[in-house]
């Protein structure tokens, strides 16, 4: 336990985010089952306009901050090292610090479900309710009163700091600590995507981390940065988040794409297509991702220009990402192919991204777009990317690395049952949305009427919703399952030809017993150009420093929510106990002795 | 004193603190980026006043801002010191930054009050939001690289800051300088061009 507590390795740290993650999977997955229970005949009466105001606020919320995001760090912590032969990252108590807070800001999210009472309502009285991208002036005092919206804006700035600190850390990592002749065109594309991330998210999370500020101070302290009778206009904020919110998109989607890019030439025994395009064209997205944010926003009336450009910078940034998709399909042409779960979560995101990326091209389009916003057509938009996108590309990720990261294969029998189970539940979930949505039934809605003439189309979604639970439950089984009678890993399942493994499974906490020096882009593949290189031998031929725990980061975590805690609360002196434990912590940390 | 004299090979040949300080900078000028926007984006919005050219003094600004830029030398005389070895210099540097920094936070204290008694306040009008965010977003980091000066202090009274620690000092002095030249932008966008 303690030494749990006190880790620095970031092995232990990268399961500690898969075990969080997953579990805030959960949480987001039930919500929305009960969202779908909801809209599964028309005037449903489940739950109340309120309640379900909040479930779809902690839903978006949930799995963009507190799912996907931190799965995808699970994999930059365990595998990033691993892939550029580094023994841990470069700044190990950072790491567990980001972890710390980012599961302090997760529980303190999701402690509003239960903490009604404290704030005398009723227990799923007090969750934010205002939507994931919480539009002013809905979030100013005057029109939502209760703690709900504090909840959300405190939970979000805790986790802003979990990912920023994540962030320094990776680009350091990568750019700083890779193994003799691994040069950055020799970089896994998984490591590269992440790089590219990361550099997203120190920019990205700057610009809601304002924006959050700003709508604190209107609701603390009484200030106008949203408020329309002063002069002000909500317009900033969606300015703000959306500057932050489209980065964010691709935050979302490009490790899921680093993934896919290693695991489809594996499984097809061919070298990624086009590496340095693929490299390249993710660089590209990364720019541009900052060019197109008021696609999000055409609804409200920016003038002609203004669309005009974003729409043409929106279609633009489709290039680079079909440029991608043609480098998967090449990969995969003329491969020796074996069918494995990991490769069929691979494909099954290609081919669920590209539907993902055409709607989003209808979007692009202003005229088109003023007829989806706000209907159930965007819905079906975002779940193509960040679902048949994003999740399927993180659960290729999971059957690939799995064995790496516990030593246990994961059956494969299980697996394809799964993959089917969620493939068919995810487009009987989602498809049948675009056609909701282009009938007229508006998002976040809490119910409709028979005469709108969706009621089959949505349940057919429901029945699509828990098919995909069905799915997540055969995944639990198999998790269990193989966790006790699942077949021993050996340093390398797969054949793959990226440094990971060359190394036993789980690795030792020095993860290299010799730092390998790497001569091509797939080390362990033999090609035209080079052999494969020796696997390090399983004894270290000399002691190896390993840093030991530190408590530090954990109790410099602490201090963060109990000053959100005070905010919502609003007890001054307990601002001082937050801001105490974070100096406290960070003085202790600064001045222990700690050899990385 | 174990500590991390020598310095770590790395891929890039750069410190990894100081690769990952640069980064952070990076990160917050978008921080100050997106607040000095919404400064400028609220300009003349506001519909009470006081208004900024009845409030700011610049006279009085323009000391603290010599002040802050003087610190900024003092920063840098201080790392040349450590870098030598002169700890007696050393601390005398590291102490004047640090001086020159809570001066700076002083007369920021002196504007704030003197706004607040001729009625700008956080909640009077968008100019009273914009301005005391921004300078005080500014105010903070200038408070937090003042705590840090003063730790770095005492720890080398205590002899426990050599030459050894450059970098640690020298990293002290990207933020310190960062600081600083975010306050010229503000100084030049908030008080100069009105």
């Amino acid at each position: 336990m303690k030494s749990w507590l006190t880790t620095t390795d970031h092995k232990r740290i990268g399961l500690l985010y898969f075990w969080t993650a997953f579990g805030f999977f959960l949480i987001g997955g039930i919500e929305a089952l009960v969202i779908r229970a909801q809209l599964a005949q028309p005037n449903g009466h489940l739950v109340s306009a309120e309640t379900y105001n909040q479930l779809f606020t902690m839903h978006g919320t949930t799995m963009v901050f507190l799912a996907l995001m931190p799965l995808s760090a699970s994999f930059f912590n365990y595998i990033i090292p691993l892939q550029i032969g580094a023994r841990d990252v470069a700044f190990p108590r950072l790491n567990a610090f980001s972890y710390w807070v980012f599961l302090c800001g997760g529980l303190f999210l999701n402690a509003s479900w239960v903490t009604g009472p404290l704030f005398h309502a009723g227990i799923l009285n007090v969750a934010p309710d205002a939507g994931w991208f919480g539009y002013a002036n809905l979030t100013e005092r005057q029109f939502s009163p209760g703690p709900n919206i504090d909840f959300w804006l405190l939970g979000l700035q805790i986790l802003g700091i979990s990912s920023l600190a994540a962030g320094f850390n990776f680009i350091v990592t990568i750019l700083n600590l890779r193994a003799p002749g691994m040069k950055m065109m020799r970089l896994p594309t998984f490591t590269w995507m992440a790089l590219i991330t990361q550099f997203l998210i120190i920019t990205a999370f700057p610009v809601i981390t304002v924006a959050l500020v700003f709508l604190m101070f209107d609701r603390f302290f009484g200030t106008h940065f949203y408020v329309h009778e002063a002069g002000a206009t909500p317009l900033l904020w969606q300015h703000l988040f959306w500057l932050f919110g489209h980065p964010e998109v691709y935050i979302l989607i490009l490790p899921a794409m680093g993934i896919v890019s290693e695991v489809l030439p594996t499984f097809s025994r061919k070298p990624l297509f086009g590496y340095p395009v693929v490299v390249y064209s993710g660089i590209l997205i990364g720019f541009m991702g900052w060019g197109v944010w008021s696609h999000h926003m055409f609804a409200v009336g920016l003038g002609p220009i203004a669309d005009s450009v974003f729409a043409a910078t929106t279609m633009l940034i489709a290039v680079p990402t079909g440029v991608k998709i043609f480098n998967w399909i090449a990969t995969l042409w003329g491969g020796a192919i074996r069918g494995t779960t990991a490769l069929h979560f691979a494909v099954g995101f290609i081919a669920m991204f590209i539907i993902g990326g055409l709607s989003g091209v209808t979007h692009a389009s202003p005229p088109a777009d003023l007829q989806q916003t706000d209907t159930y057509y965007v819905v079906a938009h975002i779940h193509y990317v960040l679902f048949g996108g994003t999740i399927m590309g993180l659960f290729a990720g999971i059957y690939y690395w799995w064995p790496k990261m516990t030593g246990r294969l994961l059956s494969e029998a299980l697996g394809k049952w799964h993959f089917w189970l969620q493939f068919v539940g995810m487009n009987l979930a989602f498809f049948p949305m675009h056609f909701i949505g282009l009938l007229g039934m508006p998002r976040r809605i809490y119910t409709y009427g028979p005469e709108l003439g969706v009621s089959d189309l949505n349940l057919v979604s429901t029945v699509g919703a828990f098919l995909i639970g069905l799915a997540i439950l055969v995944f639990l089984f198999n998790m269990w399952w193989t966790s006790r009678r699942g077949r021993p890993a050996s340093n390398d399942p797969w054949g793959g030809a990226t440094l990971e493994w060359s190394i036993p499974s789980p690795p030792p906490v020095y993860n290299f017993s010799v730092i390998p020096t790497v001569a091509g882009r797939l080390p362990r593949w033999r090609t035209e150009r080079h052999e494969p290189i020796q696997d390090p031998p399983a004894v270290p031929p000399a002691p190896i420093h390993v840093p030991g725990g530190s408590w530090w980061p954990l109790v410099a975590a602490l201090g963060l929510p109990v000053m959100a805690l005070a905010a919502l609360t609003q007890t001054m002196w307990v601002v001082f106990v937050g801001v105490a434990l974070l100096l406290f912590g960070i003085y202790r940390w600064a001045f222990e002795p700690f050899e990385v | 004193m174990t500590h991390a004299a020598t310095a770590h090979h790395t891929s890039m040949g750069l410190d990894s603190r100081k690769m990952a300080f640069w980064a952070f900078i990076g990160s917050e000028c978008l921080l100050f980026g997106s607040l000095i926007s919404t400064y400028l984006i609220y300009k003349g919005k506001s519909v009470v006043g006081p208004y900024p050219h009845e409030i700011l003094n610049i006279p009085f600004t323009s000391v603290s801002t010599f002040d802050l830029l003087m610190s900024s030398l003092m920063m840098v005389l201080a790392l040349a010191a450590v870098q030598r070895g002169d700890m007696k210099w050393g601390k005398i540097w590291l102490f004047s930054t640090a001086l020159l920094g809570l001066i700076f936070l002083g007369g920021q204290v002196i504007e704030f009050t003197e706004f607040v008694h001729k009625g700008l306040t956080l909640q009077t009008n968008l100019f009273g939001c914009t301005f005391f965010v921004l300078t005080g977003t500014h105010g903070a980091h200038v408070a937090v690289g003042v705590l840090w000066l003063l730790t770095l202090w005492v720890r080398a009274l205590q002899g426990k800051l050599g030459p050894g620690n450059a970098t640690t000092v020298e990293i002290t002095g990207l933020y310190w300088h960062f600081v600083d030249v975010v306050w010229i932008v503000i100084f030049t966008v908030v008080y100069l061009i009105q």
